[in-house]
């Protein structure tokens, strides 16, 4: 930034080029932070470096610009420099109308340059990766780093089990932070809190997923839980379609725009030991308050996981409507 | 920004993988505006316990690392966040290069932004070093960035790559501001070719 200011530009490295092809349909359930907890927990957390990452398939192309942003916004945790995705109709409708986007006749103008971005067909790549959409559950970390993820009906992993000597040496220490014991069904694990918010996971779409688990329910009586949209904007938009009120007959606390809990500089933290379900996208050490235990997921994850006070595969969710 | 050409330095060891940016330096310490003054916070929460008082479990509270310029530390080194206070905190405290068998990509370019030398060198060299640091008390590194290597008084001697253009920033202690402004023409031709308005 102290850079682009005085000099008006930026210098960088030719960055090498990832290509994750997602096929196929993901099931029901299954949701863009899913897709990329999965995707990240096949890499880990560098297995990104010195790439750019472009996602490409089918999976991708069925996502709406909000899905794509969380995609995008996780590939840094991949280690990625950035993560992209070639536009499309979807691109142009979400742009069309919106502040700060260009109008009349400047869009159509805009439209016809943004076609000519996406990759040629038979483009290189300096890496390509295929995905199975159906394949992928939904996700939550176990660990404290985005890259320990597995699927929220399997059991916490067992360091033992890791080839690598350095791999194992961290999924241990990350067991022993996160207060957690190899072979344990991940949907026992109990929660304290649960955070619904940040840029990843807080924009419209996301608060209707998680507004459309709660409804109808209480969150758990040893929950404490929040929901802070992802801009003002957003807010406005849930309160005119009621979702505030969703989430506050249920128990949730309905809070303020802003960053809050995703890295506590705020009043907003964990207490030591405390476990959070949280749609943000960071899992480090002490992230959300020192000692805290983050389990990253998706906002659906977070709400189902708030009504039972753990964790649970949000496909059996009995929704009330 | 201090160039970097050789240093010779105390070594203090790491041995983690996947340290990540949000424990060399905690958010809570993001709020000041200056960049200088990060390292009395650097490692903040591994470091002093909840009463201010120093962690002697951790690495760097360890006496034998009391003035250590050099850090040698496990795969993936500067995870996460992309915050340059990371590299500010790390300079602050005294550390001149980071050995380790990698980097992440933000924290790696941030360092030479700010003249620490961040070393890739094969995992099985940087696990003899931690073994060196841990059977010898004051054990000492010299990084070498003209002839991009990495010694030691009892026979290592490791070649790393940087590259060029980076290397020669370094060496000299010139900023990304002073090398982009020496293409200003390039710059300029590029930018009227492709129709853009040439920023003035």
């Amino acid at each position: 930034m102290n850079m682009c200011w005085p000099a008006k530009r930026c210098f960088s490295p030719n960055p090498r080029r990832l290509n994750f092809e997602l096929t196929e349909k993901i099931g029901p359930g299954v949701t863009a932070k899913d897709v990329i907890l999965y995707l990240i927990s096949q890499i880990s957390t560098d297995g990104g470096t010195g790439y750019v990452l472009e996602y490409t398939g089918e999976v991708i192309r069925n996502f709406g610009m909000e899905e794509r942003m969380t995609i995008c916004n996780m590939s840094i945790e991949a280690g990625a420099r950035a993560g992209m995705i070639a536009p499309d109709q979807h691109t142009f409708d979400y742009l069309q109308g919106r502040p700060f986007a260009p109008q009349g006749a400047e869009f159509d103008r805009m439209v016809a340059e943004w076609k000519k971005l996406p990759s040629d067909p038979g483009a290189q790549y300096d890496r390509s990766l295929v995905y199975d959409g159906a394949d992928i559950s939904p996700q939550v970390t176990w660990g404290t780093n985005p890259g320990q993820v597995i699927p929220v009906v399997d059991p916490v992993p067992n360091p033992n089990d890791i080839e690598d000597e350095v791999d194992r040496k961290s999924a241990q220490s990350a067991l022993d932070y996160m207060g957690l014991t190899a072979g344990t069904p991940m949907t026992d694990v109990t929660i304290d809190r649960v955070f619904i918010g940040s840029c990843t996971n807080a924009r419209i779409e996301d608060l209707r997923a998680a507004a459309a688990v709660v409804k109808g329910h209480r969150v758990s009586g040893s929950v404490n839980a929040m929901v802070v949209p992802g801009s003002g904007q957003v807010k406005r938009q849930a309160e005119q379609e009621g979702l505030d009120k969703i989430f506050s007959e249920a128990g949730f606390e309905w809070r303020e725009a802003g960053c809050s809990m995703c890295l506590a500089m705020n009043p907003d933290k964990l207490a030591p030991g405390e476990r959070c379900a949280s749609t943000s996208n960071r899992n480090f050490e002490g992230r959300q308050g020192k000692g805290g235990r983050t389990h990253l997921c998706s906002p659906a994850m977070a709400a189902a996981a708030a009504v039972e006070g753990h964790f649970v595969d949000v496909r059996q969710w009995q929704f009330k409507s | 920004m201090q160039p970097f050409t050789v240093h010779t330095g105390l070594v203090a060891a790491m041995d983690r993988a996947n340290v990540d940016t949000d424990q060399i330096i905690p958010k809570q310490f993001l709020k000041r505006i200056e960049r200088t003054g990060f390292g009395q916070f650097l490692f903040f929460d591994w470091r002093f316990h909840d009463d201010g008082a120093d962690n002697p479990e951790f690495e760097l509270n360890q006496p034998q690392f009391q003035g250590a310029s050099v850090l040698v530390a496990g795969r993936n080194f500067g995870s996460g966040s992309s915050r340059e206070h990371a590299v500010w905190a790390l300079e602050d405290y005294g550390f001149r290069s980071v050995l380790a068998p990698s980097f992440a990509d933000i924290f790696y370019n941030n360092c030479f932004k700010n003249g620490v030398l961040p070393v890739r060198l094969p995992e099985e060299t940087i696990k003899q070093i931690f073994a060196k640091v841990a059977a010898k008390p004051g054990y000492q590194i010299t990084v070498d960035l003209e002839k991009q290597q990495v010694t030691d008084a009892d026979g290592l001697c490791e070649s790393f790559q940087i590259e060029p253009a980076r290397r020669e920033r370094l060496l000299k202690g010139m900023d990304d501001i002073g090398a982009t402004l020496t293409h200003e023409d390039a710059i300029t031709a590029y930018e009227k070719q492709r129709g853009f308005q040439p920023v003035n």
